[in-house]
């Protein structure tokens, strides 16, 4: 009897709709950008996707003047209610035409269509239709009586998850009232211009939502605009840094959702097949393109070589490949600038003695591909223990005991996650008051609810995203 | 452009030794499958969710559904059985679709002890393998004196396997060597050498309802001896679950690793769809392994499951659906 193998699955690009050309989205028209045109290429194979019309910094003045005029003129004026019956529009719209955001994600930015459709697509709308229903309800959201919005949000969003982070920025910002100028990241645009058309055909008044690509100048225009009261960034910690310079003494309010160097943390005692499984999930998800990637994963000495042998196993059934199949789980690398990254952050790892495995797997010969890996041996000393990955490459360093730990996992700049993997429920309340991460999850790893806020410690920024708690950064007086 | 590797027999290593003489200690068998680690319900519903979510199309469906076919223990479980019931269903058995002589036959049909001597004498000359319930199915609730007979009288009739129920009432009360000499008894009973039956060890996941459980009796069932590890009878609800079924593979695949000895799993109950089945081939490819993918190792109990696959297997051959009538009802 031969193998299982499973023919290729591929949904047809051709649902993205592709225009030749893309531009700006300013006081509700399309139009292009005054910048210089630039090609956006699928990672996967390299060939162009379409040309973008970026923004340069007169579009930047429009778009802030636009966004004024339609904050004071409309937004902030208008009952809550009749901001949720945008956001429920847009929420529905969204879902309306999902399989075709899915289709132009995967080709912009590289990742699993499995992912696109299943998580950043849904993922974008629910938050949409949560802070809907927040908008006609802000006096009862724990702010006092009346709560104020702060007036234009200037908001810089990352290539990792193009689409939902524009949903994580725009539905808190619109539901507690202000208006908004995003910039999606110069490799990923589409989906949010896309967003801008179905945010236009939703009838969204003229200038409340303003979407200019462009890459860091323009990012940088944002930020220094004296017409703009809030800035919201998520990113690198090195670009954070540079924008809280920025910013200070401006009286600009700031939230930083930034880098991270999550310990998922292995107890003996864990449900182990899915522990596996959360590894996988934790450091794979999105090659890794992920700022609460499980990056380290701290396992107790005694179930190491089990847990290894195991997690080795279940890489070799990891698909990797187009990804627009059905069946893969690990698509492209977003950029050659990304790719080079990590290559160099994982040569440090060969080059300072951790031992490198990664399952025979064969990489597309176009396009930016890095195959699933695996260190081990690492200590905490080494580079790929320490810095930022952002790709699909896991360290394995060991503890012994529960105050290890929680040393080991606190032992990093950043803070914006952890995982504990164990079945004693006194164990998890233990390690949970001490982590000093944003989110801890218990059993499970990467899960993401709209109503359960997000952010970080330390250099992983600050302020939250989700929840009752992601509408204090866009509120008046509020942190 | 995907790459894809056969797992390899090499998973974790032991947890701890596994026990060799257990049957007469319940104390060290307990303390083994209490060892065992314990299986998150959130998270097996979750891998067993992303498995289904493969899209399995053309030639491999095609495969999965001729294989599927080639897996299925044709089941007839009634107190209505009669003969020509049982005749009938082994017609359909050895040449499942009259239309076209390259559809495989299904792996065995599976009847009551007192109908094996029928099915024998209608499946001769045929490799369809005899299968029956028996120790006083579905409930179990008989002396082993009377299960054993039960046994005895269905290998004595012809049966080439025996599908065995546990005592779930031992298993639930923590009387694990009672359960586990069960298994060896039965064992025995179906026989020794090339010619013995193989054993089914049907564990009842509806009435373990844990997940832990589960792991627990399907280890259990493997440490006795049990060829097959099999979910459930088809008379309680829930019947094979993708979440039972992902951690029953875990168990063969862990025990394999570990003993060398591959065993199998059969799922029994609800199965009724080709999209269902080829569900549980991606998983058993995935988790257990493509060494699974074999009747001598996994195996679907079901009735009406072959008719849909057959269906779907004309609209692959045939470019097209055509319909009910287009399949022979047994």
């Amino acid at each position: 009897m031969t193998a299982f193998e499973y023919a290729p699955a591929p949904e047809s690009a051709d649902i993205a709709r592709l225009k030749s050309s893309y531009g700006v989205f300013v006081n509700g028209e399309l139009r292009a950008g005054r910048g210089e045109p630039i090609k956006t290429i699928n990672p996967a194979n390299e060939q162009p996707l379409a040309e973008v019309a970026e923004a340069d910094t007169s579009d930047v003045d429009d778009a802030v003047a636009a966004a004024r005029a339609a904050y004071t003129d409309v937004w902030s004026k208008l009952p809550g209610a009749q901001r949720a019956k945008y956001l429920f529009r847009i929420a529905r719209a969204i879902q309306e035409r999902g399989r075709e955001l899915a289709v132009l994600e995967s080709l912009d930015n590289g990742k699993p269509i499995k992912e696109s459709r299943d998580v950043d697509v849904p993922t974008a709308a629910a938050h949409f239709f949560y802070y809907a229903g927040w908008a006609d309800k802000l006096d009862y959201a724990g702010y006092g009586p009346d709560p104020r919005p702060i007036g234009v949000a200037g908001q810089v969003i990352p290539w990792n998850f193009p689409l939902l982070m524009a949903a994580w920025k725009i539905a808190p910002a619109l539901a507690t009232g202000n208006t908004v100028v995003l910039k999606p990241a110069e490799t990923t645009p589409l989906t949010a211009i896309t967003l801008a058309e179905i945010i236009a055909e939703c009838d969204l008044p003229p200038g409340v939502v303003n979407v200019l690509p462009g890459g860091p100048a323009i990012g940088q225009a944002i930020v220094d605009h004296p017409g703009v009261d809030k800035i919201a960034f998520t990113g690198s910690t090195g670009v954070g840094k540079m924008i809280q310079k920025s910013v200070a003494a401006s009286g600009k309010r700031l939230s930083l959702e930034l880098g991270g160097k999550a310990a998922n943390i292995i107890f003996d005692d864990a449900p182990l097949d899915q522990a596996i499984e959360g590894i996988v999930n934790g450091i794979f998800f999105n090659q890794g393109h992920v700022c609460c990637a499980g990056s380290r994963l701290l396992v107790q000495e005694s179930v190491h070589d089990e847990v290894v042998a195991a997690l080795q196993q279940r890489l070799q059934t990891l698909r990797l490949g187009d990804p627009l199949d059905k069946n893969t789980d690990i698509g492209a690398i977003n950029s050659a600038a990304q790719l080079a990254r990590v290559r160099a952050l994982a040569d440090s790892g060969d080059a300072e003695g951790a031992t490198r495995w990664s399952p025979e797997c064969t990489l597309p010969e176009r396009g930016f591909w890095f195959p699933p890996t695996i260190f081990t041996g690492v200590s905490q000393a080494n580079r790929i223990a320490q810095e930022e990955t952002f790709g699909p490459v896991l360290s394995v360093l060991t503890f012994r005991t529960p105050q290890e730990a929680v040393d080991k996992a606190n032992n990093t700049p950043y803070g914006l996650s952890a995982g504990i993997w164990t079945e004693k429920g006194s164990r998890i309340l233990w390690m949970a008051n001490r982590l000093r991460a944003g989110v801890v999850w218990a059993n499970t790893f990467n899960r993401f609810d709209p109503a359960s806020p997000f952010g970080g410690y330390k250099e992983s920024g600050f302020g939250r995203e989700g929840g009752r708690h992601g509408l204090a950064a866009y509120l008046e007086g509020e942190h | 452009m995907s790459a894809t590797l056969t797992p390899k027999l090499t998973g974790p290593p032991a947890l701890t030794a596994v026990p060799g003489e257990l049957a007469a200690d319940n104390a060290s068998l307990t303390r083994f499958l209490h060892g065992l680690p314990g299986v998150d319900q959130v998270g097996a519903e979750g891998r067993a969710a992303a498995l289904a979510t493969r899209s399995i199309k053309t030639t491999a469906k095609a495969w999965a559904i001729d294989t599927a076919i080639s897996m299925v223990d044709l089941t007839t479980l009634e107190g209505s059985d009669t003969p020509g019931k049982v005749r009938s269903l082994c017609a359909k058995a050895r040449r499942p679709d009259p239309s076209d002589a390259s559809a495989p036959a299904a792996a065995a049909v599976c009847v009551y002890p007192d109908l094996v001597a029928t099915a024998v004498e209608a499946l001769r000359g045929s490799n369809v393998q005899i299968a029956s319930v028996a120790t006083a199915f579905p409930s179990g609730r008989a002396s082993l004196a009377t299960k054993l007979v039960d046994v005895a009288e269905a290998v004595a009739a012809g049966a080439t396997e025996v599908d065995m129920v546990i005592d779930r009432g031992a298993f639930l009360a923590g009387e694990y060597s009672r359960v586990f000499a069960e298994i060896v008894a039965v064992k025995a009973a179906c026989g020794t050498g090339e010619k013995a039956a193989h054993l089914k060890v049907i564990l009842e996941t509806g009435e373990l309802v844990t997940l832990d459980a589960v792991r627990r009796a399907s280890w259990l069932a493997l440490l006795a001896g049990g060829d097959f590890i099999k979910t459930s009878t088809g008379k309680i609800s829930p019947a094979a679950t993708p979440p039972v079924a992902l951690v029953m593979l875990q168990a063969v695949r862990d025990f394999a690793a570990r003993t060398g000895e591959v065993r199998g799993v059969k799922l029994a109950g609800g199965i009724r769809t080709t999209k269902e089945a080829v569900r549980y081939l991606v998983m058993v490819n995935e988790v257990a392994g493509s060494r699974w993918l074999h009747p001598s190792t996994f195996r679907f109990g079901a009735s009406s499951l072959l008719n849909d696959l057959l269906q779907q297997r004309h609209k692959l051959t045939l470019g097209g659906y055509d319909g009910p009538d287009y399949v022979t009802i047994d």
